[in-house]
């Protein structure tokens, strides 16, 4: 690819957003606000979901208190010696739509990932104040290129799937679900998305 | 990739006359070939992406498709998978009729998705559907073998990740929804799928044969290079068609809105029983990885 023919995204511009935050930080999240993550992300997938869920209905403790964090539904691909980690871009979030309303329950202040969210999972985050994100789905190396820091949280033995603690800098990402109880993808299919 | 850095394709005892390929040629090709995909989009794809970044309007839909350019470069540069899901391999494979491979070609194509994911850090996806415990090295592959003419073997690796392959269904509909039920189908699929599959998405269209044959339709759909029509002019126009009406009302770039939500539509078709109408439509993100090798 020619370098010539294509520029770097402008990102510089867009307002940092520092995780995990606060219910006056996500109050201030509008649906269709394009902003960069700095901070502290917890990832999960099918597999931690469905365990996280399990340790729930035990009445064991989880390995980490969800209160107050944003999760990323991200499964990274192996890292090379002497990097961080691989590719890192968001997966598809409806998989998770089952488990999400307990997690909210327990105090998650918001959810990154790709793709709409069900009407009950929808309700949940009305009900539990909070937001959710969308990032670039297919653009893993980029986004793997945000994250600074990967150090394991749990299930180890879910390979791919494991929950890791992220340090991320300047992840871009779209406000979809606000406190407001908006959907920018539907915003988007009835003409109302906001123009610039 | 040529024969000369595959080494020597000779070794084994075959039949008088044919080609003989070692399995170890085999193993070495599909190795690099997994590499190479999660690695290097095809000029093809990065073409369709240029031309949706110029597409759009400065904003959102915009500055998302120019991550996408820049994620391509990265990936490349860096050599870390354009995609984290690095996929499901599905190998194609074209067996000349005069060529032996001295061994177990499947094995060898296992073998050779064993060693890529593995030395090139590629993610392992691939679960029991039951038990979901993960096999670790990402086989088994899903495998297609065709028996064509001549003395070579083709290999086409296309590792298809899932957020899109889930998108995907086939309808078995009856011959009288004609044109305008094969249309509002695919159309209804990619404005339901939204932006679960990634948009800009390529769209595979299998239409005909039976069940099982209109879903490996559209899979190969996605073999053709981005962009370029099918053959038939009928089959060509109603491709157009379909792009036109899918970026008309669809999502857009990655459900934000804006005019991609297709880079493009392919459709393969083979005749069908007179009581049938099947139609797959099988959804590929724009990280629309694939490779092929000639041995």
């Amino acid at each position: 690819m020619s370098m010539l023919r294509y520029q770097p995204p402008l990102l510089a511009s867009l307002p940092e957003v520092a995780v995990p935050f606060g219910p006056e930080v996500a109050a201030g999240l509008a649906a269709g606000d394009f902003v960069r993550l700095t901070g502290i992300v917890f990832t999960g997938r099918d597999q931690t979901h469905r365990r996280l869920v399990a340790l729930l209905d035990a009445g064991q403790p989880l390995p980490v208190d969800l209160a107050g964090q944003l999760l990323y539904y991200v499964g990274p691909s192996p890292a090379r010696p002497g990097r961080v980690v691989g590719a890192a871009g968001p997966t598809t979030s409806y998989r998770m739509d089952a488990y999400t309303p307990r997690l909210l329950a327990c105090g998650l202040a918001g959810m990154l990932g790709k793709g709409a969210r069900s009407a009950p999972v929808r309700r949940a985050m009305q009900e539990h104040g909070a937001v959710y994100l969308a990032t670039i789905g297919g653009a893993g190396a980029f986004l793997g290129a945000c994250v600074k820091a990967c150090t394991l949280v749990a299930f180890a033995d879910a390979g791919p799937e494991a929950m890791l603690r992220l340090e991320v800098k300047g992840l871009p990402a779209v406000v979809i679900n606000d406190l407001a109880g908006r959907d920018y993808y539907e915003m988007v299919q009835k003409g109302l998305r906001p123009t610039g | 990739m040529n024969e000369k850095d595959l080494g020597p394709c000779s070794g084994g005892a075959g039949e008088p006359g044919r080609r003989i390929i070692d399995t170890s040629t085999v193993t070495a090709a599909v190795r690099e070939l997994a590499i190479a995909a999660a690695h290097d989009l095809e000029p093809d794809i990065l073409e369709a992406l240029l031309a949706a970044r110029d597409r759009e309007e400065p904003g959102l839909a915009r500055t998302v498709v120019e991550i996408l350019l820049q994620n391509a470069e990265i990936a490349s540069r860096e050599r870390i998978p354009v995609c984290q899901d690095t996929g499901v391999a599905v190998v194609f494979v074209e067996l000349g009729s005069e060529v032996q491979v001295a061994g177990d070609l499947a094995a060898a194509i296992q073998e050779g998705v064993r060693q890529g994911y593995r030395d090139g850090y590629l993610r392992s996806s691939v679960c029991d559907p039951l038990t979901r415990v993960n096999s670790g090295d990402n086989t088994p592959a899903v495998l297609h073998l065709a028996s064509v003419a001549g003395d070579r073997l083709t290999i086409r690796f296309l590792p298809k990740g899932c957020g899109s392959e889930n998108m995907s269904a086939v309808a078995m509909l009856p011959p009288a929804a004609g044109v305008e039920g094969i249309v509002d189908f695919v159309c209804q699929r990619v404005q339901a799928a939204g932006s679960n599959p990634c948009p800009p998405v390529l769209v595979g269209v299998g239409l005909g044969g039976t069940f099982e044959k209109a879903a490996l339709l559209a899979k190969s759909a996605l073999l053709r290079p981005l962009g370029q029509p099918h053959p038939r002019p009928d089959v060509a126009a109603l491709e157009e068609r379909l792009l036109a009406r899918i970026n008309a009302e669809g999502a857009g770039v990655q459900g934000l809105g804006g005019r991609t939500t297709a880079l493009a539509v392919h459709l393969e078709i083979f005749p069908t029983h007179i009581a049938s109408l099947p139609v797959a439509v099988n959804i590929q993100c724009h990280a629309h990885r694939h490779k092929e090798t000639v041995l």
